[in-house]
């Protein structure tokens, strides 16, 4: 612009910059955090990739009654370091259930110890000189192999981290959240019901409200001092239980239903309610025939995102003391039970360097389970929204 | 006639039957709320009844199961507050950067795909944030730290600062997002006809419109990044520390609880309680910030009449 022209702003080029300049800042931002969400899910990509194979030594194992008194003499002793100790353990259960192995020999591929699978992940391994030498030999001749780690789904947890497996936590998050839906999701529609279709504008439901909303922003934990003041002290349900994990877990679901039940029955419309009304239906009949029916979609979409809030839930269920060893799955929701994010938690604190592998591996179960769920919740939303 | 009149009467009675039912379970909630503060409450109480009150705010020595122990939270309150300004340092800028650009700068198709991948990063569970801040920011923290040739703890502020930063950006920038974006466009464009950058418009006009909104984010994300949990108790440290170095190990007031209830200690013994005292902080802090942070919110909506929030 001419410097004569009576609109020419000598601080234009820099505003322009700044203008620029701004815009680039937000840019980078939201680059920021999309970077931070990708490293850290490759991070645990990298980490937990090596946990889907498991190291197997192919051995002899002798079958026979010094086996059953001592699982030691099960195999020559120059391979006992290297074997895991926990499949070694199984021997005499083997013959137990299949009693004509008795008296045999075979050669089979059992579980090898931690530390040689990290030896052959090449991750950091402590084996001392005389075993190191038999597993080179053992590698020269091929009988040291890496296969498919069924054992992390087929078992619970194990203070052998080569015998630990995710199974008996999963079964645990079965129950505790089968608990929490069974609680929370009566209740939660019930008190979205009773908000949006018969409530009146008075003091009474404005507090509900700001109840709920409240509520909805305590942080977990104390929920679960919660639970265990009243749950465990007053009421005297069982420590550790999936009982009083999914009890404690439906009072924070709560909300989360409360609101989007809320939102799912004001998208239908009044014209609906009237045309019932109309008709000479009591309100009952209009809000249980017709406007929960329509609304249902909606308020199922809100459940599975609740249910997915609920299983990545750690804290409050530590506080309930559902971090207990549990290598067996819980068969009933008054057991000792423990869940994926509290299994992970104890994984991740082991001394172990074993253990690392299978909690990134965890965590890529967990996180492909929470996607599943809100893909889920997308994908009903998308086929049975209703545009009125 | 008759059966037309009892059924009726039935009809009613079914209808108030189970009108008192939809009471009751919205009553549960209410329940939830003062089961919470009481059940602090009165082991609270019970703590303070062994140990002083005054002491527990001021002093500044935390030392639970040992022979005439201390119950100094100062260090403890310090550390949560140290954590927290870190994770705000790091989601606030990041948080409302994000939710400028998206809500002003990008197109409405790309917003739709950008929203949800950044609220991924709240459904990420956050134990999983917590094995990723102890495995693999806090040494990374401290190899950097080493070969600058400072000394750094494995268990830093910072490491579980940061963390839980990245935790709560997208609280920061969704909330954000829909408050800049409520702002009506009338605004803007009256701004811009006058001669602003789009810069200047957005940090004059628009922001400044939208603030009730975005502060209301903000305290919801530190009444997040106080009560968070899991990332402090696997990546912070244990040990009480009242210092401004962030690359030392700090403890809060989560870890504390966590710490006094997973112990052995017996029910009764003032190291048990005191978890519920530290609770009861947290709870009515958290609180405070919660309801500051709807009435903002409610008062952003009134003043664009909006509906929808």
């Amino acid at each position: 612009m001419d410097k004569n022209n009576i609109f020419y702003d000598p601080s234009l080029k820099r505003r322009h910059l700044k203008s620029k300049l701004f815009k680039y800042f937000t840019l980078f931002s939201l680059v920021v955090s999309l970077v931070f969400l990708a490293i850290f899910l490759l991070d645990m990509v990298l980490k937990g990739s090596s946990a889907v194979q498991q190291t197997y030594i192919q051995v002899e194992v002798s079958y026979n009654q010094e086996s059953i008194d001592s699982y030691r003499d099960a195999v020559a002793k120059k391979y006992l370091n290297l074997l895991s100790r926990a499949a070694l353990r199984e021997i005499p259960n083997q013959i137990q259930k299949n009693p004509s192995l008795m008296g045999t020999k075979q050669v089979l591929w059992m579980l090898a110890d931690d530390q040689v699978d990290m030896y052959m992940k090449e991750y950091y391994y402590k084996i001392d000189e005389k075993d190191m030498k038999t597993l080179e030999e053992l590698v020269k001749n091929g009988m040291v192999d890496k296969k498919f780690n069924t054992i992390f789904f087929t078992h619970g947890d194990s203070k052998s981290p080569e015998y630990s497996g995710i199974l008996s936590a999963f079964i645990g998050t079965i129950l505790t959240l089968a608990v929490t839906m069974l609680v929370a999701f009566p209740i939660g529609v019930a008190t979205a019901v009773y908000l949006e279709e018969f409530s009146k504008q008075n003091w009474w439901s404005e507090f509900l409200e700001i109840n709920i909303n409240n509520l909805a922003a305590i942080p977990s934990i104390l929920f679960g001092l919660l639970g265990l003041a009243i749950y465990i002290n007053v009421l005297g349900l069982p420590r550790s239980s999936a009982l009083v994990g999914g009890l404690t877990l439906a009072l924070m679901t709560l909300p989360i239903i409360v609101v989007s039940s809320r939102a799912a029955l004001r998208s239908v419309p009044a014209s609906i309610r009237q045309a019932g009304y109309a008709l000479g239906l009591t309100k009952v009949q209009v809000v249980k025939d017709h406007v929960i029916p329509l609304a249902f979609p909606g308020i199922m979409t809100g459940n599975i995102i609740g249910l997915a809030h609920a299983m990545g839930e750690t804290a409050p269920l530590i506080i309930v003391g559902m971090i207990a060893f549990i290598p067996d799955s819980p068969t009933s929701v008054m057991e000792a039970a423990t869940v994926m994010p509290a299994q992970l938690f104890t994984w991740a604190g082991m001394p172990e360097r074993a253990y690392i592998e299978r909690t990134a591996a965890g965590i890529l179960v967990l996180l492909s389970l929470l996607i599943s769920l809100n893909s889920l919740a997308v994908y009903l939303r998308k086929k049975f929204e209703v545009k009125w | 006639m008759a059966t037309f009149e009892s059924k009726h009467k039935y009809a009613h009675l079914q209808e108030d039957v189970i009108k008192y039912f939809l009471i009751l379970a919205a009553t549960i909630s209410i329940l939830t709320t003062f089961g919470i503060l009481f059940s602090i409450l009165f082991e609270a109480i019970e703590f303070f009844k062994l140990k002083s009150f005054v002491y527990f705010f001021s002093g500044t020595e935390w030392t639970p199961g040992v022979e005439n122990s201390q119950f100094g939270a100062l260090p403890i309150f310090a550390g949560t507050f140290m954590i927290t300004a870190i994770a705000m340092a790091v989601a606030l800028p990041i948080g409302l950067g994000s939710a400028i650009y998206m809500s002003e700068y990008s197109t409405p198709n790309a917003r739709n795909v950008l929203k949800p991948l950044l609220e991924i990063l709240a459904g990420i569970p956050t134990v999983v944030y917590g094995f990723f801040a102890a495995i693999t920011v806090a040494p990374f923290i401290v190899k950097v730290a080493t070969t600058v040739g400072i000394e750094a703890s494995f268990n830093s502020a910072l490491a579980s600062g940061v963390v839980m930063g990245i935790m709560i950006i997208p609280y920061i920038s969704s909330l954000s997002d829909d408050v800049i974006s409520a702002v009506p466009d009338s605004l803007r464009k009256g701004s811009l006809a006058l001669g602003m950058t789009k810069a200047e418009t957005i940090m004059d006009i628009v922001i400044p419109s939208a603030l009730p909104g975005i502060i209301s984010a903000t305290l919801l994300g530190i009444s997040k990044a106080l009560g968070e949990t899991m990332i402090v108790v696997m990546a912070a440290g244990l040990r009480p520390n009242l210092s401004w170095n962030i690359l030392e190990d700090m403890t809060t007031v989560t870890v504390r609880i966590v710490d006094a209830l997973t112990g052995d200690q017996a029910f009764n013994s003032p190291a048990t309680l005191s978890a519920f005292a530290l609770g009861l902080a947290l709870f009515v802090v958290t609180l405070i910030l919660n309801v500051v942070s709807v009435r903002m919110i409610q008062k952003f909506k009134e003043k664009y009449k909006m509906s929808s929030l």
